[in-house]
């Protein structure tokens, strides 16, 4: 053939002795501790010993700058009989359930709305991330000007520009107007987080399934029903179980817009295992009913737990 | 059952033209391949006639009916996706049920039809299986008996077999073909491999660029091919084409070397830039032919391929002989020039009648 190659050597690769650094980082032993070191030191330091202190003092009557004793259930007992407690229980239930149940609705609608073909489709999905982005006391204190009794915008537009109302409304002044209006916010706050993860599920769905899907003749009520809520329900419940547990656990919010007024009507039991605690002092009963919330959380991670458990459909094959 | 007449068709993505005025004529019960390189607009116009693309201009219709504003699923076919788009979430059953229950038949109906789907395609024993738990092969078989149970008029397959391995594809491509001759059914597959549409097809719709090159029966486009492209195209190995000149009453190839004698009832004017075409199974070695210098010889056991060259140009050869040359040497080939072409060096347009 007319193909030339050019000059040949003799180079071999040699062998090639490694030094003790590159054996000692070849040792699965070493590998193991010096990856997990890091990682599990930062969790002790800021995971585990702050749990562990904070159980502790559940069952001491510590006071701040005076050290307690160990009272067994005392703190617990208390709590029992404690209507401001129970009404802080029956608050966090009630703004977890109304506010998940709205952001779903609302973040699952903008989610399928996204997902489809939109004009300026990135720059919505930006916008829809904003109120995700801007940091939570800065939005508390946007939502308590419009919540203002004096200076609401919401007062204004329906009284003075539409003449709605005879009225202003005391948003945070009477108990049931600021329940709601904190669930409100937390909704607003929490609708982008629903809406993305969503849109990511949903864009996991192959578009051919709604063709095929087209074509057996499904309407898009039979594709939604039929194709897209059952193939977003794996990640559905991851998103549901995260937004419980977010919004359970919630305290900025209300502590930046009520600090649990009026007449502790709005305390979830973050804000009151704060307020017991800190300002009031006690920390064995702030500690208290923090881990009260555990039972909770605990009961919301099984859920997420069994609801999470790979369904029958997504297990991979076995051949025969 | 009904023919499928499109007329005209045309097919924009904004600004781009796709689809340049397609027409092609499916006879009741046909089977049509729809074969050419990737970007051809071969799905494209597949997804046209399902309705799952707009049609920019010309007309489909499918038995009397003109169904350009027809909805896909009152089109009355059926399709067969590429990546099967099988329901996850679904068992076999389900999968192949899921029209029917949409149209709320009745629970006998669908037993029945789901139950002799599964039979003719052998599926019976995995009805209650999910896709994931399926072998390539098995769910290309449930995307099939999705597309039976609805008896529709037209089945429409968009590269059904290129994501299986090439021992199933050769089985599926079998299969596929026995379906059709059973149920008879107006059928519509797009590929972009000519083995697949020459084994399977009564008439091939080769694309390319948003024309259709040439529409006939398989053997008709392998022995006349109507053009440079469609010659190239079609077969395997692929025909050699050699660019050059008419000299002489031959053909001369670009970079000197002998001459080749034309082929039989070639009309071209001498000068003339032509591309000359012959398949490697025409070319006999011939003790007065023209020299052919070896540069590969590959041995299938049934025949021997022998790459080689004459002058600048590189042509390939496939004997039934046992060939005893080796690389270097040189053997002596005639091409059958009742089996050869002559394509226009610029248009690519056939010659020789």
């Amino acid at each position: 053939m007319s193909v030339t190659t050019g000059p040949v050597t003799n180079w071999r690769r040699p062998q090639v002795q490694q030094g003790w650094l590159a054996r000692l980082f070849d040792s699965k032993i070493f590998l193991i501790i010096a990856c997990l070191t890091p990682a599990m030191g930062l969790l002790v330091v800021f995971l585990t010993y702050p749990l562990g202190l904070g159980i502790w003092l559940a069952f001491t009557d510590t006071h701040i700058g005076r050290g307690g004793v160990f009272i067994g259930f005392e703190n617990f007992e208390s709590l029992w009989y404690d209507r401001v407690f129970w009404g802080a229980v029956f608050y966090t239930v009630f703004y977890t359930g109304v506010a998940t149940a709205l952001k779903f609705a609302l973040g699952l609608w903008l989610a399928l709305l996204l997902n489809e073909n939109l004009p300026f489709k990135s720059l919505l999905r930006a916008i829809i991330l904003l109120p995700w982005i801007v940091p939570t006391v800065l939005s508390a204190i946007a939502f308590w000007w419009i919540f203002d009794a004096q200076f609401s915008i919401i007062s204004y537009v329906l009284v003075d520009k539409l003449g709605l109302l005879d009225h202003y409304i005391d948003f945070l002044g009477t108990p049931w107007a600021a329940r709601w209006s904190l669930v409100f916010a937390n909704v607003w706050r929490g609708i982008p987080f629903v809406a993305i993860s969503l849109l990511a599920g949903l864009q996991t769905i192959s578009p051919s399934l709604y063709e095929a899907a087209l074509l057996d003749g499904a309407s898009s009520w039979q594709r939604f029903r039929r194709i897209t809520a059952p193939l977003l329900m794996p990640i559905l419940a991851v998103v549901l179980t995260f937004s419980v547990l977010f919004t359970f656990t919630d305290f900025q919010l209300v502590y930046a817009i009520t600090r649990g007024g009026p007449i502790n009507s709005t305390h979830l039991m973050a804000t009151l295992a704060f307020q017991r605690g800190i300002p009031g002092g006690q920390l064995g009963e702030g500690a208290a009913i923090a881990v009260s919330m555990i039972p909770f959380l605990i009961l919301a991670t099984l859920f997420s737990y069994f609801a999470l458990a790979r369904r029958k459909w997504q297990q991979g094959g076995d051949d025969e | 059952m009904a023919t499928v007449d499109i007329r005209d068709v045309r097919k924009n993505f904004g600004s781009t033209a796709i689809l340049h005025g397609v027409s092609v004529g499916i006879e009741d019960g046909e089977f049509v391949v729809l074969v050419g390189p990737s970007g051809c607009g071969k799905s494209t116009l597949l997804r046209m006639i399902a309705g799952l693309e707009n049609i920019t201009g010309g007309q489909v219709s499918i038995g009397d009916r003109v169904v350009n504003d027809v909805p896909p699923k009152d089109r009355d076919i059926a399709m067969v996706f590429q990546n099967y788009a099988l329901y996850p979430h679904m068992t076999v059953r389900d999968n192949m049920a899921f029209s029917m229950t949409l149209a709320k038949a009745p629970k006998e109906v669908i037993e029945t039809e789901v139950t002799r789907a599964a039979r003719i395609l052998g599926l019976e024993k995995l009805l209650d299986r999910f896709p994931r738990q399926l072998s390539g092969g098995q769910r290309q078989r449930v995307a099939m008996g999705r597309a039976i149970v609805r008896h529709p008029q037209v089945f429409l397959f968009d590269e059904p077999l290129s994501n299986l391995d090439a021992k199933l594809r050769v089985q599926m491509r079998a299969e596929i073909k026995d379906l059709h001759q059973r149920l008879k059914t107006t059928t519509i597959y797009v590929t972009h491999d000519q083995i697949e549409a020459m084994t399977m097809a009564d008439k091939i719709v080769v694309m390319h660029g948003g024309h259709v090159e040439q529409i006939g029966a398989p053997l008709e486009l392998y022995d006349r091919p109507a053009n440079a492209f469609v010659a190239g195209f079609i077969g395997s190995p692929a025909m050699n084409l050699l660019p050059g000149t008419v000299q002489g009453g031959a053909f001369q190839p670009d970079g000197g070397g002998a001459r080749w004698p034309l082929p039989a009832g070639a009309q071209a004017t001498e000068g003339l830039r032509v591309t000359y075409g012959f398949r490697p199974e025409h070319l006999r070695l011939a003790p007065d032919g023209l020299p052919l210098t070896i540069t590969l010889i590959e041995p299938t056991g049934s025949e021997t391929q022998v790459t080689g060259r004459s002058g600048e140009a590189l042509v390939v050869g496939a004997f039934r002989e046992r060939i005893t040359a080796r690389v270097g040497e040189a053997i002596h080939v005639l091409p059958d020039t009742a089996q050869a072409h002559l394509f226009h060096g610029e248009t690519g347009k056939r010659l020789n009648a």
